[in-house]
């Protein structure tokens, strides 16, 4: 489902040029749940937001679905954020204003689905908040929530739309072992029963273990 | 849903809400204000015109239609009085006294003849040359009565209050007012009465042709005059005054959004991974600032409501009205001020790079 092929990404600082993926080279099956571990500074961020269109590679190719990302314009890779990317970061996932439901509920507003409803997503999708247990919390601000819970809410609107992937960087990188663990169980029950392809950056080994697979980055390329 | 997000993003700040559309408004009252007494003073001048009773009148050459000083011969009454179809022709004196304000030299007499009489609340004509006579508008608030005396540089006797609505706020026998100012035999105005509305032409032609150079109006000629489109500096002075709004707001929603952008960098990073579009930033952004102007506007017509009181209270001789046509000017003055205010935020924040916006720390 994802390949990518000797991915270079280059940022310009001033006159220095910084080399963050130098030559990445990774195959991701559909229905896989892959672990991506490494030093800081290895370029596993950079990577994801390739993937994830909010950000243009220098050179190589990365494709999902056979579509090729370097090729489209950004208008392009916001239809991909859209459609077939859901993201969760460490942090500062939510809107503060909104409750937990209109942040779900904007990112279907965002998609344009608000309209044309499909009773089956819908039920998908209800089956996922039960997964999330999260509810009862639903009418609450992100404020008035627990870390993991947030992270939980987080991981409802990376989904809410039904991307082909769902993209996690760190999503346990700020919480405690109780939380962790259920924002952990969770992802992998998704991919268990729905068949999600995740995709999920990690510090921690222990956390790792969860994915079916493990690679490591190092220095802007994937080492194994 | 959008707009949940936009009401929220409001209430999340509401003192820069409140004052934001606050400064919007007081632009909108400054106008509002402006057109409102331009108007209401206009009207109040062409209502008392009106309750003169005449016809016709004459002023002298070179003078303008709102300038009521400027004086020419009294003989120039007399003259006019003797043309065919005059039933009565009565000069009168106009001494501005500063702020505004004026007294008219009437002969009470002719006058009386001609507007049907003035009715007196308290008081009554004059007896003496030291007497005046006022309207219940100047009156009320300087708590005046038939009896008290009054400084007005010189000072009178106040012999009656009389209903307003009839040519001045303030009479004093003409004889005494053109001693005391020393423009002895001198008028500012001759008001004529005809014996048929139906001649008032043929007057005008035969008094144009006596008079060269002398202003003849038809009292509904003077009046259709009296408006704020024909008085050039006045309408100049509103598309300034229209100007400085559209500014100031322009300033207002600037400072208030841009501000607003910057602190919801993060926001703005998530709507992006969402895969929010810039079009779809923007137009938060816009819309949230169309909600401020649209407020600003409503609490402006509201706060003209609130000058009118002031004016009422403070400055009973120029009234303001509340003109309703201008409303929907008010709300587009805002509006493009506003708008024109949030494009450059807008733009901002739609271009705004999602990844440094979640940078981690
Ligand atoms: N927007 C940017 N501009 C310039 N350099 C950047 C930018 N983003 C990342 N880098 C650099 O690219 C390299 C890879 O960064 P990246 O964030 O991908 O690392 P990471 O593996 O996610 O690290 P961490 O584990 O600390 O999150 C680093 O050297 C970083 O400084
Ligand atoms: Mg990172």
């Amino acid at each position: 489902m994802i390949e990518i092929r000797d991915l270079k990404k280059t940022y310009r600082v001033g006159e220095v040029d910084v080399h963050a993926l130098r030559g990445v080279n990774l195959s991701v099956a559909k229905g896989e749940f892959l672990s991506v571990v490494g030093p800081s500074g290895s370029g596993k961020s950079t990577l994801f937001h390739i993937l994830g269109g909010l950000a243009p590679a220098t050179s190589g190719s990365a494709k999902i679905d056979g579509r090729d990302l370097a090729s489209m314009t950004d208008a392009e890779r916001t239809d991909l954020r859209k459609a077939k990317v859901g993201f969760v970061f460490q942090k500062y996932n939510l809107l503060p204003t909104l409750s937990a439901a209109d942040n779900i509920e904007i990112a279907r507003d965002i998609a344009g689905k608000n309209g044309e409803r499909d009773p089956q997503t819908d039920a998908q999708f209800e089956q996922i908040l039960d997964l999330l247990g999260i509810k009862t919390r639903l009418h609450h601000k992100p404020r008035a929530l627990s870390g993991g819970e947030q992270q939980r809410v987080a991981i409802a609107r990376a989904l809410v739309n039904s991307p082909a992937l769902l993209l996690a960087d760190e999503p346990t990188g700020n919480l405690d072992t109780e939380n962790s663990t259920a924002v952990l169980t969770l992802l992998r029950d998704l991919n268990v029963r729905l068949g999600q392809t995740i995709l999920m950056i990690t510090h921690n080994p222990e956390a790792a273990a969860y994915g079916h697979r493990t690679v490591r980055m190092l220095d802007g390329r994937v080492v194994e | 849903m959008i707009h949940r997000l936009i009401v929220e993003n409001l209430k999340h700040r509401p003192v820069r809400t409140l004052l934001s559309a606050v400064a919007i408004g007081v632009q909108v009252t400054m106008i509002l204000t402006l057109v409102g007494v331009s108007n209401g003073v206009l009207g109040d001048i062409a209502e008392r015109s009106r309750g003169t009773g005449a016809d016709v009148m004459v002023r002298p050459p070179g003078s303008s239609v709102l300038a009521f000083s400027g004086n020419m011969p009294q003989g120039v009454v007399g003259l006019v009085g003797k043309q065919p179809h005059v039933a009565l022709a009565t000069g009168t004196l106009v001494q501005s006294i500063g702020n505004f304000d004026s007294i008219t030299g009437i002969n009470l007499n002719e006058f009386n003849a001609m507007s049907g009489g003035l009715h007196y609340i308290n008081g009554g004509p004059f007896t003496g040359p030291d007497d005046l006579i006022v309207d219940d508008t100047y009156a009320n608030p300087h708590h005046l009565k038939s009896g008290d005396t009054l400084d007005l540089g010189l000072k009178w006797r106040v012999s009656g209050v009389v209903e307003s609505g009839k040519l001045s706020h303030m009479f004093a026998p003409i004889e005494s007012l053109q001693d005391k100012y020393s423009a002895r035999e001198k008028v500012s105005m001759v008001y004529v009465k005809l014996d048929d509305r139906a001649n008032t032409e043929a007057v005008m032609t035969a008094l144009k042709a006596r008079l060269e150079d002398y202003k003849i109006f038809s009292v509904d000629e003077f009046v259709s005059l009296i408006s704020v489109d024909s008085i050039p500096i006045l309408k100049r002075f509103t598309n300034v005054v229209i100007g400085l709004a559209v500014i100031v707001g322009f300033l207002v929603v600037f400072l208030s959004m841009y501000t607003a952008v910057l602190e919801r960098t993060r926001e703005i990073g998530i709507l992006k991974a969402l895969g929010a579009s810039p079009g779809y930033i923007m137009s938060i952004l816009l819309r949230e600032t169309l909600v401020l102007a649209v407020a600003g506007a409503i609490a402006g017509i509201l706060m003209s409501y609130g000058t009118r009181w002031i004016m009422k209270v403070f400055v009973p001789t120029m009234p303001m009205l509340i003109v309703y046509s201008w409303w929907p000017w008010a709300v587009i003055i805002a509006l493009s001020g506003s708008l024109i205010g949030a494009i450059y935020p807008g733009l901002k924040a739609s271009r705004q790079d999602a990844i440094e916006a979640l940078a981690y720390d």
